[in-house]
């Protein structure tokens, strides 16, 4: 018996199992779900970390499920992309998991706890299996676990128009996810295959045929769906605005990011990256896209008065971000994308954080109602700042690095206009985070009168410490990035090696 | 509708057979078509028609909401925990055949009988609870 | 073109029925008819599966004897799953569907719209 080999498999199971078992505690003792979901996920944690150190020194996992070979079996394969996207998933899940614990119980009524922390739990299971497969189906199967529990997560908020969010985000869910599908069978139709190495042999010969094209349209566009890029976005502002804020965190840092990691996948593992429709590269395509979501997604969080859609704003620009360094097929812009991965996850689940503590200590989620906070809440508005620098791109964040790469690999493979996307963007973010620091800083604390500036408000201590610690990540892996680039530029190079480019 | 009579008689008769034919799919799951999944639903399908003849608070009674729970939760953990087991032997997860039960071929049968038995159980019960949590009248 | 049509009948009507779904998904205001339109849409690609899985004089895929070639099981097992994660979907449609009657009255779109934006002075969503 060899437990680490099996570490592939248990960091899916291990938390799957925890999810039927967390009601039933809930029976019990509603407190101790909340520990039972951390000892799931922490040990699904700890599995990936060791197998990241596995795979970074000796090459990729594959594990075959039930011992059957692939590509008659499923495989489950691990190489430096899948294992840093496994990581960061894993880690800012546990951290939104402990930081999101107040919230949670503020947010979400009592007797629904047992059910939110299960739900959660798999919505966790939904997008590490994902990100673990390599077959092409278990991918379609775990987007819609994921997707089933986000929608049921956004519902479980106390806000009347939470179902209704959801409701949307289900139907237009739904849709991308039965273009997945419907993509995934014409794959099956001339391949025979849904192994994804397997996949990727059998489709170079059928390079230009029209029907290879199409289940890449089809499956494209099911993931942009669900990667909410420009014309696509429409469910996500509501889905984030109106769920629990733990919620809305662990989404936005997270659900996204594991359909970014399935198109990389899926561009540069299985399909071929030199597709034209036409005369136009497909890729050519994508950077289009990815352009104007950056564009427009900073535009509109510029015009919104509302905190946490401003936020779902911003998600919509950074995720162009990724997209972008996954289309302009060079090492650096690639390095910096997979980095992009980690900080946006970093920044973005920290400031739904701060703002849900924020938005309910003062009642409200207009950003006009945040004067006077940079003193009543001190460790907070300091946290809120620290990201928001992060997220502009300031040197010595870890924002900065990411971007950094990202106009490196724009110079090498002359991209221009990219460049200028770029930075046109960090000063339109400049300016929505500029308007929200302004007025938690400058604005009111006192009124018109004179009088002594307003109470401090509560700060507990639960929520102080892993918002400190995610911001000291923010600012340490700024200054400090060798590990997390050394890991990416690792995870770019194993995926452009797989495959012949020019 | 509640207390119509054809409907209880149709009901009551019904029942058995639709439970056995349960039985039936869900034992040859493994050799030919059927297996846990229909003969889930098809066993769910007979507690709804008793919901639908009797009223659903009174089949309520009989399969309450902690048991349906319970259930639903013991479906997966056979599952999950088969594929434990397969590992505690030195198998790779759902490896069925190094299950201890002499041969490769009898692990083979015997674990995927038992998967199918888990499947069933948690198809059963979820169907049972979809039904009565959405048939559930105003917040109670 | 009739042989067109008489080869690939099905995946004709599979299209069909995907187009059905999606119009209902998107015009309809009532909810409950968007999740029929879901439904059809999901199904349509079930059908689409199946379709793909009958191989010429292919017989059920049970070993028998007598059996000189068999369909293709994969794409049955598949569509299965789908099937489960179809019921899922509708079944937590179907939930929210009625979380949203109980917090609005009503479950037409537009009218909810409407409460909406009474209520927070036309700056709803989009």
């Amino acid at each position: 018996m060899n437990l680490a080999v099996n570490f592939p498999a248990l960091l899916v199971t291990v938390p799957l199992i925890f999810v039927p078992v967390i009601p039933l505690l809930g029976l019990i003792n509603r407190k101790i779900c909340w520990y039972a979901a951390v000892l799931a996920i922490t040990a699904s944690f700890a599995m990936i970390m060791t197998i990241l150190a596995k795979v970074s020194t000796e090459g990729p996992i594959s594990y075959h499920l039930g011992n059957w070979a692939p590509p008659i079996g499923i495989e489950y394969r691990i190489d430096m992309l899948n294992a840093f996207v496994l990581a960061v998933i894993s880690f800012i899940s546990l951290v939104s998991l402990l930081f999101g614990k107040e919230l949670v119980e503020k947010e979400v009524p009592e007797y629904k706890h047992p059910a939110f922390y299960s739900v959660f739990i798999l919505f966790v299971v939904g997008m590490t299996g994902m990100t673990v497969t390599g077959d092409l189906f278990n991918v379609y199967v775990f987007l819609e676990i994921t997707s089933l529990s986000g929608y049921a997560l956004i519902a479980t908020s106390k806000k009347r128009y939470a179902p209704m969010a959801s409701f949307n985000y289900l139907v237009i869910g739904t849709l991308a996810a039965t273009f997945i599908v419907l993509g995934i069978g014409y794959l099956y139709m001339v391949t025979g295959t849904l192994n994804m190495a397997d996949l990727a042999e059998r489709i170079k010969p059928l390079n230009g045929s029209s029907v290879v094209l199409t289940a890449y349209a089809l499956i494209l566009m099911g993931i942009l769906i669900k990667m909410a890029v420009f014309p696509l976005h429409l469910w996500l502002p509501d889905a984030y605005t109106y769920s629990p804020s733990a919620v809305s965190a662990a989404m936005a840092a997270t659900s996204t990011k594991v359909g970014a990691y399935v198109l990389i996948r899926l561009m540069f593992s299985v399909f071929d990256i030199e597709y034209h429709v036409g005369s136009v590269p497909i890729t050519g395509i994508i950077i289009f896209f990815a352009s104007l979501s950056i564009v427009m997604g900073s535009v509109i969080a510029i015009a919104q008065t509302n905190i946490k859609k401003m936020l779902a704003y911003s998600s919509v620009g950074q995720i162009g971000y990724i997209l972008l360094a996954a289309a302009m097929v060079n090492a650096e812009a690639l390095t910096g994308g997979v980095m992009h991965i980690f900080s946006h996850a970093l920044m973005k689940g920290g400031l739904f954080f701060v703002v849900g503590l924020i938005v309910y200590n003062i009642g409200s989620e207009r950003i006009s109602d945040f004067a006077g906070i940079g003193r009543r809440m001190p460790f907070t508005a300091a946290a809120f700042t620290i990201f928001s620098l992060s997220i502009i791109g300031i040197p010595l964040t870890v924002g900065f690095v990411s971007k950094w790469y990202l106009v490196l690999g724009a110079i090498s493979s002359g991209h221009w206009y990219a460049i200028g996307v770029i930075l046109l963007s960090s000063l339109l973010t400049a300016i929505y985070f500029g308007k929200v620091i302004f007025v938690m800083y400058f604005k009111g604390g006192h009124d018109d009168h004179g009088h002594a500036p307003a109470a401090k408000l509560s700060e507990p201590m639960g929520m102080v410490i892993p918002m400190a610690f995610v911001a000291f990540l923010c600012i340490y892996f700024g200054i400090f990035a060798t590990f997390p680039v050394e890991l990416a530029a690792k995870a770019a190079e194993a995926v452009l090696g797989g495959v012949t480019w020019k | 509708m509640k207390n119509d009579v054809i409907l209880r008689t149709v009901a009551r008769c019904m029942v058995p057979f639709i439970l056995l034919f349960a039985f039936y799919v869900q034992a040859h799951g493994e050799i030919s078509p059927g297996g846990g999944f229909q003969a889930g639903v098809i066993f769910a399908s007979a507690f709804i028609l008793i919901a639908l003849a009797v009223g659903k608070e009174k089949a309520r009674e009989k399969f309450k909401q902690k048991i349906s729970d319970f259930t639903c939760s013991l479906g997966l953990m056979i599952y999950a925990g088969i594929g434990f087991i397969t590992i505690l032997f030195g198998g790779l997860f759902l490896e069925y055949g190094k299950l201890p039960f002499g041969s490769a071929e009898k692990g083979n049968h015997l674990g995927m009988i038992g998967i199918e038995l888990g499947v069933g159980i948690a198809v059963a019960s979820v169907m049972v609870t979809i039904f009565f949590e959405i048939a559930r009248k105003e917040d109670d | 073109m009739i042989d067109f049509i008489a080869a690939k009948y099905n995946y004709l009507i599979c299209v069909c029925l995907m187009m059905i779904g999606f119009y209902a998904v998107i015009a309809k205001q009532n909810l409950m008819k968007k999740i029929i339109g879901l439904s059809i849409f999901q199904t349509s690609v079930f059908l689409f599966y199946i379709s793909m899985a009958k191989v010429t004089d292919g017989t059920a895929p049970i070993v028998w004897e007598g059996a000189v070639r068999y369909d293709n099981p994969l794409p049955h097992v598949l569509i299965l799953t789908a099937i489960v994660v179809s019921v899922s979907t509708t079944a937590v449609a179907i939930a929210l569907m009625i979380n949203i009657y109980k917090a609005y009255g009503t479950i037409e779109d537009s009218k909810i719209r409407e409460i909406e934006a009474g209520e927070s002075g036309g700056s709803v969503s989009r």
